[in-house]
């Protein structure tokens, strides 16, 4: 059975559709990337999965259960699920330890020493072991990052949502998070993300998704995609990251 | 595909939404009667009901005392239209002049950082005794010695010293970034506050500058103290002569009359700036 499954989704903003019939289906332990560009709508898509937005037409399940019923509870919906953003949104007035251990202690009803105990071993396994008292203000674009992926992953979600997560980020401080990400892939974790990484997209998903203009153009393994794509308008959009340098 | 039609699941999940909110409309409706059922219950029966509804809610009393505690209330919208302008100016000029780093100006610097010491830690009743009685006194030429004026002036005095507070910590959210930004085109320290931080600052505390005039509308009272015939000061009179509360009653419905629709425009333009900032 598919973890999560989108059919026929339709957003739109102030008239302007954004999301044009979207479906989507992510099974376990899949790492689904939607790429395309500005506008195209891959961000939407994510907020309409963790109920940021509200979809104007058709389903979304998570684990079978309609997230898009009116009478769902959202909180109850977003326990089971983790988002990173693109500009981190840490808390700044916590500690790092403080906003990993936020929602598990608050939300989960984990005791204190022991949401503390698995925030300390997740900041070891991603290499951030003395961080743990310190202020986000403090910390560099990717350690900061790292810590905001460790966030989402404190309450052991079925799904993690990654939203463009390096576009905030120089360079050199790219590869650490993709690095976190990779061992994310390696334990099992579902994910679906958007980026305009073309070289890590191609080495991490097992589906890459093109959008254009809100519909779900071409969907397909990432050799498929980055070698043979079937449309002109996957072809154009390739070859223009190309140009720009990022595959 | 291309075109968006409503799908039976959305007709349905609109129909179980509309359903929902009549529903909290009507939960809404219902604890509001219960709510307001109780405390009329609680009021009315309360041993000293007779003789509150006797001195407090005469109508008679209420409709005699009415012409008069009016035309005293248009004193209170006069002195109130007079000191808010006057207010911001002088907070405005207060919180810039706490703002200048140049040396050779630290004495007025230091005389603003004194103005706010002083008009926020003295009471606004003690500010208008002192310049109401004080300030004639002097007997200097030009004094003004209207009652009404000088109540102006005391509140200008009192309310500066705290809108010039909100003036700073406006000025002191907006981001050093802009004020790189400002500097490295080489605008002044003088324009780039003019051009780039107090436009934005401005409107970041339109909130809590409305929030003080509110305030300040209902202090216009306090002027009272001083003697000029307004709305408090007729209602004083009135109580006086016939040892009946009742226009006390007639000047604070006078005030919430006035107060209400400010607080609600200051509900709306805190609710706009909020969706402006987007999600």
């Amino acid at each position: 059975m598919s973890l999560l499954s989108i059919e026929g989704v339709w957003k739109s903003f102030h008239g302007h559709s954004v999301l044009r019939g979207i479906d989507l289906e992510v099974r376990p332990h899949e790492v689904v990337s939607l790429i395309g560009a500005s506008g195209s709508g891959k961000s939407t898509l994510l907020r309409c999965v963790n109920l940021l937005e509200t979809v104007d037409d058709g389903t979304i399940r998570l684990d079978g259960d309609d997230i898009t019923d009116p009478r769902v509870r959202v909180d109850d919906v977003r326990k089971r699920l983790g988002i990173v953003f693109q500009a981190f949104n840490l808390f700044p007035h916590m500690t790092v330890l403080d906003n990993i251990t936020l929602a598990p202690r608050r939300v989960h009803g984990v005791s204190k020493a022991q949401a503390e105990e698995q925030a300390r071993d997740l900041l070891d396994r991603f290499g951030l072991a003395g961080k743990a008292g310190a202020y986000p203000d403090s910390l560099s674009g990717g350690q900061q990052q790292r810590v905001a992926v460790i966030r989402a992953l404190a309450t052991q979600p079925r799904l993690i949502l990654l939203d463009e997560v390096t576009s905030a980020l120089d360079p050199q401080l790219v590869l650490e998070v993709l690095g976190i990400i990779r061992e994310l892939k390696e334990s099992g974790m579902t994910m679906i993300l958007t980026t305009h990484e073309m070289g890590f997209c191609r080495d991490i998903s097992d589906t890459v998704c093109f959008l254009d203009g809100g519909v779900l153009l071409e969907k397909g393994p990432p050799e498929q995609i980055f070698r043979e794509p079937e449309h002109e308008r996957t072809r154009a959009f390739l070859r223009s990251v190309l140009e720009a340098g990022r595959l | 595909m291309s075109e968006w039609v409503k799908s039976e699941r959305q007709v349905e999940r609109e129909q179980i939404r509309r359903t929902r909110a009549r529903r909290s409309a009507s939960v809404a409706t219902l604890s509001t009667v219960v709510f307001i059922v109780l405390l009329v219950w609680v009021v009315t029966n309360s041993p000293g009901w007779p003789r509150v509804e006797e001195t407090f809610f005469d109508g008679e009393q209420f409709l005699k005392a009415l012409p008069d505690v009016l035309d005293g209330f248009l004193l209170n919208i006069k002195i109130f239209l007079f000191a808010e302008p006057l207010i911001l100016i002088v907070g405005l000029l207060v919180a810039l002049a706490r703002g200048i780093t140049t040396p050779a100006f630290f004495p007025i610097r230091a005389l603003a950082t004194l103005y706010t010491d002083v008009f926020r830690g003295v009471p606004t009743i003690l500010v208008i005794y002192l310049i109401g009685f004080g300030l004639p006194a002097l007997r200097l030429q030009g004094i003004p010695s209207d009652l009404a004026t000088l109540g102006v002036i005391a509140l200008t005095l009192s309310y500066g010293a705290y809108v010039a507070e909100v003036f700073r910590s406006g000025i002191e959210s907006i981001h050093p970034s802009q004020v790189a930004a400002a500097r490295s085109l080489g605008l002044s320290h003088g324009r780039t506050m003019w051009f780039v931080v107090l436009p934005q600052a401005t409107r970041r505390v339109v909130p809590p500058l409305l929030n003080d005039f509110v305030s300040l509308q209902k202090d216009t009272a306090l002027v009272a103290t001083i003697g000029p015939l307004e709305a408090l000061r007729q209602a004083q009179i009135h109580a006086a002569s016939t040892f009946n509360y009742t226009p006390y009653l007639v000047a604070a419905l006078l005030f919430i009359l006035l107060t209400i629709p400010m607080a609600r425009f200051t509900d709306h333009l805190a609710e706009r700036t909020r969706r402006r900032r987007g999600a």
